[in-house]
């Protein structure tokens, strides 16, 4: 689904991203670990495509296209989707407006997703304006549900996300990835029928979504490089005990 | 004073005569073209969803209906005909020896229009005024008065515009507007002048006690250069001032906007909104707001964008002369934020398309009282006013 091969990727002119050598199959969600500053976030705004992140080098492919050097639309119309961490106010934009737009030829009841989210009151609000933590990520996963991509990246999703909520979000976020749980009303036989899983690139810092997503493999960014990759869980409890300078002296 | 413009019009360039028109039964007897002008300013020559009509062109009163009792409409002309009173709403606020306009204006007077609601009476549906230029050259001077009797609720929709075709003109407007004890009076303004005609509204509005004034201007189309700051007064404790404006500017066309409000009364309340867009004209938008009482709450937003290019300058101005007044403003110049285009290019939308739905939410304030026909109509002036920005 996703090749990255040897990303250098520069920030102002700052090597951020060293040398990342990436693959993630179809079907299959990775979860990527690592320090603040480590460039986790960057590496999904490079491969969203976003002005900032220079690539210097290497290459991104994706479903077989070269997309290294391709508008960030395209790429979304390709397939990919992101949920932003911090995503910019649009003032007299109604949410409800910026749904209908990822759901662009695609019949999505608007209404109805949101009310899986428990999102309704918010779509007649001006996009991202005045939303709380957990506000934002609820947006940004209604967004994906009616984008529908098939590589999902998700950046911290249950950063600031209260604990009532973080068990839906966990929910809405398998259904976004297509992995087995319960369907609310509103998802046809069909849908149900023809869901094959998506693929996922998660950024986490505590490891919490884990325990509502299925998690296929892990990886650990450090100072641009990504250093280590194996079981999520198992990645998740040696940082917890050993930090992640000891997670990245072990892969050396 | 504000009123310095920095655009002088040369009054010997306009010509004050223009031949009279008849009076019409019906504003459908017009043509066609005409018409459409109307309809673009929010006019509609049917009576269904309107309590009344005034129609002038260049100088004569074309068209005067109400169809609601307690609201009556009338050419200033008659109206102080039938008035005796009138005179002493006339020039009571404004000097007509403040500037050149002015005092050219109240030499050679056209008209113009007197609107009152009396006293309890609330308006079903929108009164709707129209002040027209059709001839080519000509210098519009009017006086308007609108009076809002104490308790009653009056809407105006005033359209201002000229003759397809019709590139240069002068529009003069004096008004004089009366919001009396517990009444409310929403004024919304849409201009859509010819491409070089000289536009400079001088108006003034006093509020009491417990008076609601919402005034909404809204010029999208080119013209050649505006002036104008209105001034409000809320003399009677509990007033309300609220104005939006929405404003674009397209290359050639100078606009300077502002309004002032001086809360006068204990408890009064001012908010002043401006939203504009320049894509090669000149904006400056001004907001002036003085408190002159304690518990007095007045707040200013003002922002503005450059797209491609263009001027922008944004003059927001609190002044506070007591201890408890609560006084803010907000004030942005600049272009569309890069991440704001990305965040939509990520949904899938190009470039382009990201921009214009950036620049509609933008300018998408929402306008109090509106009816849904004139908003829609708004919405599709907004979406047109953008392919030429593009």
């Amino acid at each position: 689904m996703l090749t990255i091969e040897e990303l250098k990727v520069e920030i102002g002119g700052k090597p951020i991203l060293k040398n990342i050598n990436m693959h993630v199959p179809a079907g299959e969600t990775h979860i990527l670990f690592g320090p603040n500053g480590s460039g986790k976030s960057t590496l999904m705004l490079t491969i969203m495509g976003f002005a900032g992140c220079e690539v210097v080098h290497g290459k991104i492919t994706f479903k077989g296209h070269d997309i290294t050097h391709m508008p960030i639309n395209e790429r979304a119309r390709l397939g990919i989707g992101v949920a932003f961490q911090r995503p910019p106010t649009i003032n007299g934009l109604k949410t409800r407006q910026l749904v209908e737009i990822c759901a662009g030829e695609r019949p999505v009841s608007v209404k109805d997703l949101a009310r899986d989210l428990n999102f309704e009151h918010f779509l007649e609000r001006d996009v991202n304006q005045n939303f709380s933590g957990g506000e934002i990520k609820r947006s940004e996963i209604l967004q994906l549900l009616a984008q529908d991509p098939d590589l999902v990246m998700l950046d911290e999703p249950e950063s600031g996300v209260d604990l009532e909520n973080i068990a839906l979000l966990g929910e809405m976020i398998n259904r976004l990835l297509h992995r087995g749980v319960k369907y609310a009303a509103s998802v046809s036989h069909l849908e149900k029928k023809s869901a094959r899983p998506k693929s996922a690139l998660v950024i986490t810092h505590t490891g919490h979504i884990l325990d509502y997503i299925t998690a296929d493999r892990g990886q650990v960014l450090y100072d641009g490089h990504l250093c280590c990759s194996r079981n999520a869980r198992e990645i998740l409890q040696w940082i917890s005990q050993y930090g992640y300078e000891e997670c990245f002296r072990c892969a050396m | 004073m504000r009123d310095v413009d920095p655009d002088p019009v040369d009054l010997n360039r306009y010509d004050t005569r223009a031949e009279a028109h008849a009076y019409l039964d019906d504003l459908t007897q017009l043509p066609a073209e005409d018409v459409r002008k109307l309809l673009d300013v929010g006019v509609s020559t049917g009576d269904g969803d309107r309590a009344g009509t005034f129609f002038q062109m260049d100088r004569s009163v074309v068209h005067c209906k109400t169809t609601q009792p307690g609201v009556e409409i009338l050419g200033i002309t008659e109206a102080a005909a039938r008035h005796e009173w009138l005179k002493d709403y006339l020039w009571r606020h404004i000097q007509p020896d403040q500037d050149a306009y002015t005092a050219h204006s109240r030499q050679l007077p056209h008209e113009g229009y007197f609107i009152r609601a009396e006293a309890g009476v609330k308006v079903a549906h929108p009164v709707q005024s129209c002040l027209y230029i059709a001839k080519q050259g000509f210098a519009q001077n009017v006086h308007n008065v609108v009076i809002a009797e104490p308790g009653s609720d009056l809407h105006i929709i005033t359209g201002c515009a000229t003759a397809p075709h019709l590139t240069s003109g002068l529009h003069i407007g004096i008004s004089e507007f009366y919001v009396k004890k517990g009444a409310r009076l929403t004024f919304t303004m849409i201009h859509d002048w010819g491409q070089k005609v000289d536009v400079r509204p001088r108006s003034v509005t006093v509020v009491e006690e417990g008076g609601v004034l919402v005034s909404n201007y809204i010029s999208l189309r080119p013209l050649g250069t505006l002036q104008m700051f209105p001034a409000t007064y809320l003399r009677g404790p509990g007033a309300v001032g609220r104005f939006n404006s929405i404003l674009v500017a397209s290359r050639g066309s100078r606009l300077d906007v502002g309004s002032r409000i001086v809360l006068e009364a204990p408890d009064t309340r001012a908010e002043i909104i401006s939203r504009a867009i320049t894509y090669g004209g000149d904006i400056i938008a001004r907001g002036d707001l003085v408190g002159k009482a304690a518990g007095i709450k007045a707040h200013l937003e003002c922002k503005g964008l450059i797209l491609n290019d263009g001027l922008m300058q944004a003059i927001p101005e609190l002044t506070g002369h007591v201890p408890g007044v609560e006084m803010s403003h907000e004030a942005a110049v600049g272009k569309i934020d890069r991440r704001e285009i990305e965040y939509l290019m990520a949904r899938g939308v190009d470039e382009e398309t990201a921009v214009s739905t950036i620049v509609r939410g933008f300018l998408n304030v929402d306008i109090e009282g509106l009816p849904p026909q004139l908003q829609a109509k708004l919405d599709q002036a907004i979406a047109d006013t953008q392919k030429d920005m593009m």
